[in-house]
């Protein structure tokens, strides 16, 4: 492996390694200020080539590490960037077993957290990278991760992953901030945000949970705020969890926890102001 | 021909949590989590005297919890057929 | 990290922890070799770095989350197969965990193994599917070949739990050279409290040596060698019968020189007591006067050993598989071990025709 770049996120260290330079260099560019990890990291990310020749005829990448899906399909290396991205989620969703992994965006205000969880494509990880920018901590858009022993949530920002139209929502970023613009990639069209100096320099704080939201987008619903049971916030973050039954008893009394000590609510928008003022009135409440 | 005998494991090897009205069970013996409504929750609570038929089972449980059916010994068993699948029941 | 062979000294010396250096790649190593959890337990209560110690302690947990759900999936079965009165005989992880052995601490445990007799196989079938068990794959040309060649049935998962159930007949292939006596093997099991049995000691560890040597490519041999390792001392130290036994089923199966192997490679590679002979292994002093055993001429590598040992050791620090040549050997002669030339080229001929 002759590029190789480990980096530090929240409580998890990544050692990645890959045999072409490009994907190594961008990776570098989009976590420039995150902290090098000292001693162990925590996980192992390869980009690689699947048949040897693949390295230079049509290059194209396989995503490999300590833990793999057999039957992923290699990404072109113009895509090695996204493709590392995926080799991180990968090593988390079938490897991270300290705390409780739930697909979910967090932010943080005033040391309580607010968490986003719904499908792909519900609008949580835009939902939650816009509130970053607008006075709340951003604590990650694709895992949150739930302490098994205290219900904290702890910070996990990696670089948001933000597709086709949500893009223009974040034109007025500082452009070092954002990655190189990925096309015909298996999402669409994407590009990678990385998180403000402030989720950066905060990322070893944790956050204590107030309010579990259920996030739908769509340009024709109109705003609503509706009330989740308990139990069905349960049922819905089992299913968003990929370590929930690995962990046991514990995983169990974590969850049983968190959804019965807080609110859950579904909230429908067309637009992100519309999410804005639901979350804030939400918010006041909680 | 003599009716079946289920029996359940025991209650210290269940975990479980009322959630408005649902009981979430986390078995212990095999690391799963079940959602139960009733009146499973009380079936498994009325062989936590013993194994027992259906027709015993209705009986534990007639003292403490009406069972709202046109048949309810069917209704038990129907039940009971969905805890044997789920490991949570077997026939000994 | 250019080979395993340290991952393969922390396991048989713990102590040996604190020259590691570059952890991350040694979990790695072990990661790729499934000896993550092993590594863990035999590492428990050292003292070590504390986000090492924070990850080892997580795989430790991991492991016994795994052995719970193995042992389920055991249950399971066992609740569907008992009407049929039919001996249901656990193999490899799940056996070991069933009946409480040091090889299970921190093992990692995929499929559920099960072993029952031929004569018994279409109601095991019929009452797997009854219990909500299906099968993986819809292929006519692979179910063909399973059901005539291969000593399992071809492979079935349960819809609820999502996990697999591998039912054999035998521990080869019927197109393999040796013929392990089934009938003896099946016939001598050691039963278990709930109604379950596992193989007696010394067809254990033949048949993990079969697995070993006569079945695959080694893929995962290390972690493979490290169970019979565990069994040896385990079976070794509580029966002085151990090593005759062993010899003398290994013997009936046919599987001497394969099980004479397993011991000399887990010797040389963890250390293992051998106790062949049943005699005091002779102690000489060496020139410095330390006391050394005398090893046998016979517990020596040979040089086919020393292949295997390369394919073994065969994996970087970035958890790669390395040394392609030692492997692509393996491969293929794992092919033509399974079967006789003709039956092999026709075999290749069908699936490269499908691609």
């Amino acid at each position: 492996m002759r590029h190789i770049l480990r980096l530090q996120v929240g409580p998890v260290s990544f050692r990645i390694g890959s045999q072409w330079r490009g994907p190594v260099e961008q990776l570098r560019r989009l976590y420039a200020g995150y902290p090098e990890p000292e001693g162990l990291c925590d996980f192992t990310v390869r980009l690689e080539a699947e048949r040897f020749w693949r390295r230079w005829l049509r290059p194209s990448v396989a995503i490999r590490g300590d833990y793999v899906l057999p039957d992923a399909a290699p990404l072109p290396l113009a895509q090695g960037l996204l493709a590392a991205e995926m080799g991180m989620n990968l090593q988390m969703a079938l490897g991270q077993k300290r705390f409780l992994l739930l697909h979910a965006a967090s932010v943080e205000k005033g040391g309580r957290a607010l968490l986003m969880t719904g499908h792909s494509g519900a609008g949580k990880s835009t939902l939650g990278a816009l509130l970053g920018e607008r006075g709340w901590r951003f604590m990650g858009d694709e895992f949150a991760l739930l302490d098994l022993d205290d219900g904290r949530l702890h910070p996990f920002p990696r670089a948001v992953s933000l597709k086709n139209e949500s893009l223009g929502l974040f034109d007025g970023m500082d452009p070092a901030r954002l990655g190189p613009v990925l096309t015909g990639t298996p999402k669409g069209t994407i590009r990678h945000l990385r998180p403000n100096p402030e989720a950066v320099a905060r990322m070893t704080e944790p956050a204590r949970p107030v309010l579990i939201l259920f996030p739908r987008f769509g340009r024709d619903l109109e705003p609503a705020i509706r009330e989740v049971g308990a139990a069905e916030a349960f049922m819905r973050l089992t299913q968003a969890s990929t370590n929930y039954v690995a962990l046991g008893e514990r995983g169990f009394d974590a969850l049983t926890r968190f959804v019965g000590a807080l609110p859950s609510r579904a909230i429908d928008y067309a637009d992100t102001g519309q999410a804005e003022a639901l979350v804030d009135e939400l918010w006041r409440a909680a | 021909m003599a009716a079946s005998l289920y029996a359940a494991d025991p209650p210290e090897t269940l975990r479980t949590v009322e959630l408005e009205g649902l009981t979430l069970l986390y078995h212990r013996p095999s690391g799963l989590t079940h959602f139960l409504a009733p009146p499973a929750p009380q079936i498994l609570e009325a062989l936590a005297a013993g194994p027992a038929t259906a027709a015993e089972i209705a009986a534990r449980m007639g003292e403490a919890f009406e069972i709202e059916s046109e048949d309810p010994a069917a209704a038990i068993a129907a039940r009971l057929s969905e805890l044997e699948a789920a490991g949570l029941v077997w026939r000994t | 990290m250019r080979d395993s062979r340290l991952l393969a000294r922390l396991l048989a010396d713990p102590a040996a922890a604190r020259e590691v250096q570059d952890w991350t790649s040694l979990i790695a190593v072990a990661r790729a070799e499934s000896l993550a959890g092993s590594l863990a337990w035999r590492l428990e209560g050292r003292e070590l770095p504390p986000r090492v110690e924070a990850l080892l302690e997580a795989a430790r947990r991991d492991g016994e989350s795994a052995r719970v759900q193995a042992l389920w999936e055991a249950e399971m079965a066992r609740r569907a197969l008992a009407p049929l009165g039919v001996p249901v005989i656990l193999l490899k992880g799940t056996a070991y965990a069933a009946a409480g052995l040091e090889a299970a601490r921190g093992r990692s445990i995929g499929d559920l193994d099960i072993l029952v007799p031929r004569a018994a196989l279409p109601d095991v079938e019929r009452a797997l599917l009854a219990a909500g068990w299906e099968w993986v794959k819809e292929d006519p040309y692979d179910d063909q070949y399973y059901r005539r060649w291969m000593h399992e049935l071809p492979p079935l998962i349960h819809r609820e739990r999502d996990r697999m159930i591998d039912v054999h007949h035998a521990i080869l292939p019927l197109t393999a050279r040796p013929k392990p006596d089934m009938e003896r093997m099946i016939g001598d099991p050691v039963p278990l409290a709930d109604g379950l049995f596992v193989l007696s000691p010394a067809d254990m560890i033949v048949h993990a040596a079969a697995h070993l040597f006569a079945d695959g490519d080694l893929a995962g041999g290390l972690r493979n060698l490290w169970d019979i390792d565990r069994l040896l001392r385990q079976f070794g130290e509580r029966d002085s019968g151990f090593w005759p036994a062993l010899r003398e089923r290994s013997q009936r199966h046919g599987l001497l020189p394969a099980v004479r192997r397993a011991v000399r490679l887990a010797r040389h590679l963890y250390a293992t007591p051998i106790n062949w002979c049943q005699a005091p292994i002779s102690k000489s002093l060496d020139s410095q006067g330390t006391a050394s055993e005398k090893i046998g001429a016979r517990h020596q590598l040979t040089a086919t050993d020393a292949l295997y040992r390369r394919r073994l050791l065969a994996r970087d620090g970035w958890g790669r598989a390395r040394r392609p040549l030692t492997r692509l050997a393996f491969y293929v002669r794992s092919h033509w071990l399974r079967m006789p030339p003709l039956m092999l080229a026709r075999h290749l001929w069908v699936k490269a025709r499908r691609r």
